[in-house]
């Protein structure tokens, strides 16, 4: 897809998100004086974002610091509040690269119940057939009722292989075959699903770490790439999210999904600042074109509604 | 950075509690904290205010000259402005009060779980309240989730509307609804696709069903883990079609819930139910006095005493307090309880909802230490012959040693043990003579061993 297309269409999904924020920043700054009361009503308005009170007062630190006293004007706020937060994003914009040379490529995909999971990998699946790559899929969740048929469904769009196993089976085992017949086959990428977990649950985090273990055995070096999926409309507790996950099976990147709704994905910047962690992609649609490659200038400026 | 609300709103009472008075200086640093940490806790901002500004009003005047101390008269304050936020006292149960079969109309966004929830409910009518179930999706969207709702329906033992392929949700509706009629169900309950408040087609549909079915009921399910955009999907669903009450899913992670305020604010529907586990069967009433306690830092006794009755063996139990009470416990005994204590549940959880531990607990740290102690001292004890079970006096150095082997652990480990159970008979016997107001008195701490919980002796209790 042009390259102007695609900002259009990411633009387009986070516009409804931006919609308010721009309107409380219209609403408050139309030339004013940049005094106290006008940097909290700021600081508020990143707040209910969900950048969180403390990225929100780092950001709002700069600004004091630069801007305080002076005239301003919506658009001169909206640039800098853009440029400060893109600044936060962009070291960890960075696209999920699939080297061909592994044969195939193992990526783990977790996270917590209902952020998107299997509709990312069908997403991913989609997109690697695109472009030539041949993808398999594993239907790792092996708890939820028809999660499986869900990734079938999937396959059958891509046209891509699906390792399945029955109900309740043994999620690892199912990991450790699926790499075994990708390699078989010849596959470029082997998509691997899982059961969505709370965090908190030390025994089924512990089940995700036995799937790193036994997919070491057949390749040392996968899987080579973690994603864990992130709702947007997820608040604070992402950032916990996020440290238990990277700490249980060393989580290599992102995908934020859901950012076609009025969730801001403010959390972003949260995640970024304390992390560092990569993130790749984020969901604006249902269908495979909408995940899309994630744009740290772009996000930055459509989350404060910059023109 | 990680501090649970509890945890930042104890800081704050920390301060008050060692002043004389309550001045308003005191009350707006206090405010100022507790803005911060609702915040943290993910309590939309509009929320925040409204509450925080309650809470001042109240604080600031005469209830507080009339405290005993400034800090107890906070808590008070603001625990009770939390539970008449949360919707005052009591769980509000689902309303089933019309002729059959009773719509029940699930909406939500993607991913918060509603066809979980459809199921949860579906049990819980069929086993708590003997009715006659019906569960029907109208998710045309998500693949399989039709086959979904159908796997859970088995599962929970209830009817599902069977899958006619191309029907539209109307359709569908219109089918449950007369197949509701037909075959004289009690309830019917319309599981619709998941939607974005925002997407006005997906909303005018939701709308058409609604007309079509007239729910008694139309529940908002909301994960509990939904930041500062609860707002906007409270708002707009309610507004569009209307919600009579929410369901609060994933309760059982470590979000802060601050969602649950949030919703009730913004909708006034009471929260009806809430999402606490992956089984059919984990789904509780909402008490707003537990949360709002949970959310002070005073602990959820009642949910975990309440849990405690469902999950342990009655006679088992019966057995044991008599071998206390006659100074015979043994390592046997201790195995036993270990069992039991590990059937509740995850410790972390079973700790949050003791009084004064959220400190502790972040100590521990959240993922990790769960449960993994239990497991190693159970092994520790397998692998001991009943006789050393029942006089481990008789444990010496190369015993230790074959134990340590045979359980994959160290002899300080088992050393560690031994002397956790030599702690632990000594305060039973400390016990007997206290009597039963002892035992109260020094909580549930004084049941667990003392490694798993340092300094939890009941010291800071409110």
């Amino acid at each position: 897809m042009a390259l102007g297309a695609f900002f259009a269409r990411l633009k387009e999904g986070l516009a409804r998100s931006t919609q308010k924020i721009t309107e409380s920043i219209n609403a408050i700054f139309k030339k004013r004086r940049l005094d106290d009361a006008a940097l909290e009503e700021l600081e508020d308005i990143l707040v209910s974002a969900d950048l969180g009170a403390a990225v929100a007062a780092h950001i709002i630190g700069n600004f004091r610091r630069t801007r305080f006293g002076k005239e301003v004007t919506d658009e001169e706020i909206r640039e800098t509040l853009a440029s400060e937060i893109a600044a936060i994003l962009e070291p960890v914009a960075q696209p999920l690269v699939i080297e061909r040379s592994h044969k195939p490529h193992v990526v783990l995909v977790v996270g917590v119940n209902g952020t998107g999971k299997t509709t990312t990998i069908g997403k991913l699946a989609q997109q690697y057939r695109e472009s030539g790559l041949i993808p398999m899929l594993v239907a790792g969740d092996t708890f939820r009722a028809a999660a499986v048929e869900q990734l079938q469904i999937w396959g059958q769009r891509t046209q891509a292989e699906v390792i399945t196993a029955p109900q309740n089976a043994d999620a690892a085992g199912l990991a450790f075959d699926g790499l075994t017949r990708a390699q078989a086959a010849g596959a470029d990428v082997l998509l691997i699903d899982t059961a969505g977990r709370l965090h908190n649950k030390a025994t089924l985090m512990e089940e995700l770490r036995k799937i790193m273990r036994v997919l070491k055995k057949k390749d040392p070096t996968a899987p080579h790439s973690v994603l864990l999926v992130l709702d947007a409309t997820t608040g604070q507790n992402a950032i916990q999210q996020v440290k238990v996950f990277k700490e249980m099976v060393d989580v290599t990147g992102l995908i934020v999904t859901k950012l076609d709704g009025s969730a801001r994905g403010g959390i972003v910047v949260a995640l970024a600042e304390i992390f560092s962690i990569p993130i790749h992609a984020v969901g604006v649609g249902e269908q495979a074109g909408d995940l899309r490659p994630f744009d740290a200038r772009d996000f930055a400026r459509s989350l404060v509604g910059a023109a | 950075m990680f501090e649970t609300l509890s945890e930042k709103l104890s800081g704050v009472f920390d301060k008050l509690r060692r002043r004389g008075a309550l001045s308003e200086n005191d009350v707006t640093e206090a405010l100022r904290e507790i803005r911060l940490a609702l915040l943290d806790a993910d309590v939309a901002l509009e929320v925040v205010r409204d509450f925080t500004a309650n809470i001042r009003e109240r604080a600031i005047g005469a209830e507080v000259t009339k405290s005993v101390t400034p800090g107890q008269q906070m808590v008070k304050i603001v625990h009770d402005v939390l539970v008449e936020s949360l919707g005052g006292e009591g769980a509000v149960s689902i309303n089933l009060n019309a002729p059959a079969p009773i719509a029940l109309l699930m909406v939500g966004l993607q991913g918060s779980g509603k066809t979980t929830t459809s199921g949860k409910i579906a049990l819980r009518l069929k086993d708590k309240q003997r009715k006659k179930v019906l569960l029907a999706s109208l998710d045309t969207q998500r693949p399989a989730a039709q086959l979904q709702l159908q796997q859970l329906a088995e599962r929970a033992g209830v009817a599902c509307l069977p899958i006619i392929m191309g029907q539209s949700p109307v359709e569908i509706a219109r089918r449950a609804m007369e197949t509701g009629r037909r075959e004289v169900f009690d309830i019917v309950i319309l599981d619709t696709a998941g939607r974005l408040a925002i997407d006005q087609v997906l909303m005018d549909e939701v709308k058409a069903i609604r007309d079509a079915t007239r729910p008694i009921e139309t529940l908002l399910v909301v994960d509990a883990m939904t930041g500062q955009d609860a707002v906007n999907t409270a708002r707009e669903f309610n507004q569009q079609i209307g919600v009579t009450g929410i369901v609060l899913t994933r309760m059982d992670g470590d979000a802060r819930g601050g969602a649950a305020l949030s919703m009730r604010a913004i909708t006034g529907a009471p929260i009806k139910l809430v999402g606490s586990g992956e089984k059919l069967d984990a789904l509780e009433d909402f008490h707003p006095e537990r949360v709002a306690s949970r959310i002070l830092g005073m602990g959820d006794i009642v949910s975990l005493v309440e849990r405690a009755a469902e999950t342990i063996d009655q006679a088992e139990a019966e057995k044991l307090a008599a071998k206390m009470a006659k100074g015979t416990f043994d390592l046997a005994d201790y195995a036993n309880q270990l069992k039991q204590i590990a059937k509740m549940g995850s410790l972390s959880g079973i700790l949050g909802m003791l009084p004064g531990v959220g400190k502790l607990k972040a100590r521990m740290g959240d993922a990790n230490l769960d449960g993994a102690i239990l497991k190693r001292q159970a092994a520790i004890i397998s692998s001991m012959t009943p006789k050393e079970r029942r006089t481990p006096d008789i444990l010496k150095a190369s015993r230790k040693k074959r134990i340590a082997a045979g359980s994959g652990t160290s002899v300080q480990e088992v050393n560690k043990l031994l002397k956790q159970f030599d702690d632990m008979s000594t305060m039973m016997k400390r016990m007997q003579k206290m009597g039963q107001k002892g035992l109260l008195r020094q909580g549930l701490g004084a049941l667990m061993p003392k490694g798993i919980m340092p300094g939890a002796s009941g010291r800071r209790l409110f």
